[in-house]
């Protein structure tokens, strides 16, 4: 077992809230919208919270703890109710089952933030275990390499990706080398440790990219803005493509939406 | 690139070839860790969590234990003692030197006694002290001090050893491994024979039998006791398990999870001074345990950093350790048990190590692999907020501030003010670190396009 647990017995069906998350709600819309489709075509009906914006984690992360907690704190008021929460990163989604309730451990609304992690879903987490779809149809042709994000340790989503992206037709995952490597992002740690980071993404890039993948793609947007970001300055061609994406055009390449 | 942290300009700086002997060291180790568990044990990730419990339980039940295996220990012969600290630990051991008429020590590889530089202060005594592992024997004449747990001189190559064997007049120059060690093993030898006392630490003390085990791949732990009179073991409070029958979970663990052995190639068991049955081995035999902070480590939020074994398995997968080498960490211990345990342990000195909990990326790797399951990153979070709330500026250093931001992502209405706006981009949190940062970002990252707020039209378009 790793450091992070996803919640047991977290609520599941069709009627969902959507956490957005800032990146997609500020640079990727893209994925945000591949988010949707691939629910709605799962028969799901997402309510999207307007006055959410991020998840805390930029300072949770920056030992802001107090700044932090202001942001849950409003998350958990947005996000109000009953539904499960689905989040289309592995990291937003950990910072709220897992970050929040550590940073208000000694917080008299704990409860509340308990209660809020205790329906949060990372996105293909809960389409294989909350939903319980284990093949995904549609046709995706191409060769990919995926990056293992760091929060996705210890969770079921990494098994999740690997079920439904392994059962697309057409669709080849190939295995990439030290894929428990981080790419180097960790938040504010990419501005504070420059050097490190950039190191780190160019080893990641080096074995996401050495087959010569079609795709090269994630689950979680805060590992593809940095090593994205670094491919984009080396002009590097490969496309890059959140998990949602994939599964989103493979529907669409068999006329499925 | 620009850097405000400590870590980051080592890592920037570092030879190459120390880069490199570092980072291949520790990935090396790492592959032979992940064939020996996963050959072996189908789910090691119950082995390690049962692991953590048994320690996590020891930890909590301390003063039982320590209670327990004093009597044991008096029971087998052994003189037990306790040190508050550095101070006191090196003044025990001088002074159970000087009451028996000691002159010279042979040691084996022990990190608490790096942590209570007792080898300096025993030689400022007057004391003839002899590091007897290879690689600390190395660093002894180098005057230099361990980068690895485990592998103590990582950062080191042939060619500069060959050179130090050179002027301490061990041989002509040569750099063939073999005859290094050929000529170090001689050298020791002597000393052995030589020594009054052998000093070693205890990678765990079973405090049912009172029982100290030692593992090594040199034999020499076993070698500085043999030959001489005293044997004292200096031994950290934490070292503690409760029986001799959860050696093997931990004997199973700790050679796999450091270099990749099944079981490192000597393993002691030591219950006492020699028996009158036994013609050779230690007239007395003293175990003084260590306490150094371990009991204010103990009574923090960060306990389970105390479940630590020392097997180095967290140094070897850590990317920051494996860009920046153990230097880096400015202290006794170095990656990230080091970047949560050497704070803590620094007691008042904890803002000048405060920016180690801030050398990783919370990517987790260092949890997955420890034998003892300690949550590291948990840990690495709760001091970052340790140190916010302190105002420890070697944290901070290059961290932007995020209280404006705070603000931003609780005010709705501004939040989407701020996407709505094309221009905005002076809103978004990477644009408003200070200086020097925002230029690392850019120098070796494009942004992504803004798209504030795209999403939130479409998906309104599409649901009217």
């Amino acid at each position: 077992m790793s450091l992070l647990h996803t919640p047991p017995n977290r609520p599941t069906g069709k009627s969902v809230q959507l956490m957005t998350t800032c990146l997609c709600d500020a640079f990727y819309a893209d994925v945000a919208q591949a988010t949707v489709e691939i629910l709605e075509y799962l028969g799901c009906e997402i309510e999207l919270p307007d006055g959410q914006t991020c998840c805390g984690q930029p300072a949770f992360n920056a030992g802001d703890w107090t700044s932090s907690r202001k942001v849950v704190r409003h998350t958990a008021k947005v996000f109000a109710g009953e539904k499960p929460i689905i989040v289309p990163s592995g990291s937003c989604a950990a910072m709220i089952f897992h970050g929040a309730p550590l940073e208000f451990e000694k917080e008299a609304d704990l409860p509340t933030i308990q209660a809020l992690a205790a329906r949060t879903w990372e996105l293909m987490d809960f389409i294989v275990n909350g939903l319980g779809v284990t093949e995904w149809p549609g046709t995706y042709p191409a060769k990919i390499t995926v990056h293992r994000s760091c929060h996705l340790r210890g969770s079921n989503s990494g098994a999740a990706i690997g079920t439904l992206l392994g059962s697309i037709a057409g669709l080849t995952v190939e295995p990439i080398d030290e894929t428990e490597q981080c790419c180097g992002f960790g938040g504010t740690f990419a501005v504070s440790f420059p050097n490190i980071s950039n190191s780190m993404g160019t080893l990641k890039i080096e074995k996401l990219t050495a087959c010569q993948p079609d795709v090269v793609a994630a689950a979680d947007m805060g590992c593809m803005m940095h090593f994205g970001g670094m491919m984009q300055k080396q002009n590097m061609p490969v496309k890059r493509l959140h998990v949602a994406q994939i599964l989103r055009d493979s529907l669409r390449n068999a006329g499925l939406i | 690139m620009k850097t405000l942290q400590q870590i980051d300009r080592v890592a920037r700086d570092l030879d190459p070839e120390v880069h490199e002997a570092n980072f291949m060291g520790a990935k090396l180790k790492s592959e032979r860790r992940y064939a020996a568990l996963e050959r072996d044990y189908p789910d090691s990730d119950k082995l390690r969590e049962v692991a953590g419990q048994i320690k996590q339980h020891t930890l909590e039940h301390l003063d039982h234990y320590l209670e327990q295996v004093e009597a044991a220990f008096q029971r087998n012969g052994v003189q037990v003692h306790f040190a508050s600290d550095e101070e006191a630990t090196n003044a025990t051991v001088l002074r159970i030197m000087n009451e028996s008429g000691a002159h010279s020590m042979v040691k084996s590889k022990s990190m608490v006694t790096e942590e209570i530089y007792l080898l300096d202060y025993l030689e400022k005594n007057g004391k003839d002290v002899v590091e007897t592992d290879l690689g600390e024997f190395i660093l002894q004449i180098d005057g230099d001090h361990p980068s690895h747990i485990v592998t103590p001189i990582v950062h080191k190559n042939r060619r500069g050893i060959a050179k130090s064997f050179e002027r301490e007049g061990l041989g002509d120059y040569n750099d063939d491994p073999a005859t290094i060690t050929r000529r170090a093993r001689k050298y020791l030898r002597q000393k052995y024979l030589d020594a009054d006392v052998g000093l070693t630490g205890a990678n765990f003390v079973s405090a049912e039998s009172g029982r100290i085990v030692l593992v090594t791949n040199e034999g020499n732990a076993r070698f500085c006791m043999a030959a001489n009179r005293i044997h004292i073991a200096v031994v950290g409070i934490e070292k503690l398990v409760p029986t001799d029958r959860d050696l093997g979970l931990f004997l199973n663990l700790i050679g796999r999870s450091g270099t990749g052995q099944q079981l490192t190639v000597y393993n002691q068991f030591v219950g006492g001074p020699r028996a009158a049955s036994q013609p050779h081995g230690p007239e007395a035999m003293h175990v003084v345990f260590v306490d150094n902070r371990r009991t204010e480590v103990l009574a923090s939020d960060c306990r389970e950093i105390l479940r630590c074994i020392r097997c180095g398995a967290c140094l070897n997968v850590c990317p920051i350790y494996r860009q920046s080498g153990g230097h880096a960490y400015r202290s006794v211990y170095p990656g990230p048990v080091g970047a949560v345990l050497s704070p803590l342990l620094a007691g008042n000195r904890f803002p000048e190590l405060a920016d180690l909990p801030k050398a990783s990326s919370l990517c987790g790797a260092c949890n997955e692999v420890c034998p003892v399951n300690i949550p590291i990153p948990d840990l690495l979070l709760r001091l970052r907020d340790k140190a916010k709330r302190e105002g420890a500026s070697a944290a901070m250093k290059g961290t932007p501030n995020l209280v404006l931001w705070a603000t931003l992502c609780s005010q709705p209405a501004m939040w989407k003010t701020a996407l709505s706006m094309g221009h905005s981009m002076n809103y978004i949190p990477t644009e408003m670190i200070p200086h020097p940062s925002a230029k690392a970002w850019q120098a070796a990252r494009k942004l992504p396009k803004f798209q504030g707020g795209e999403f939130r039209k479409w998906f309104k378009q599409r649901n009217r």
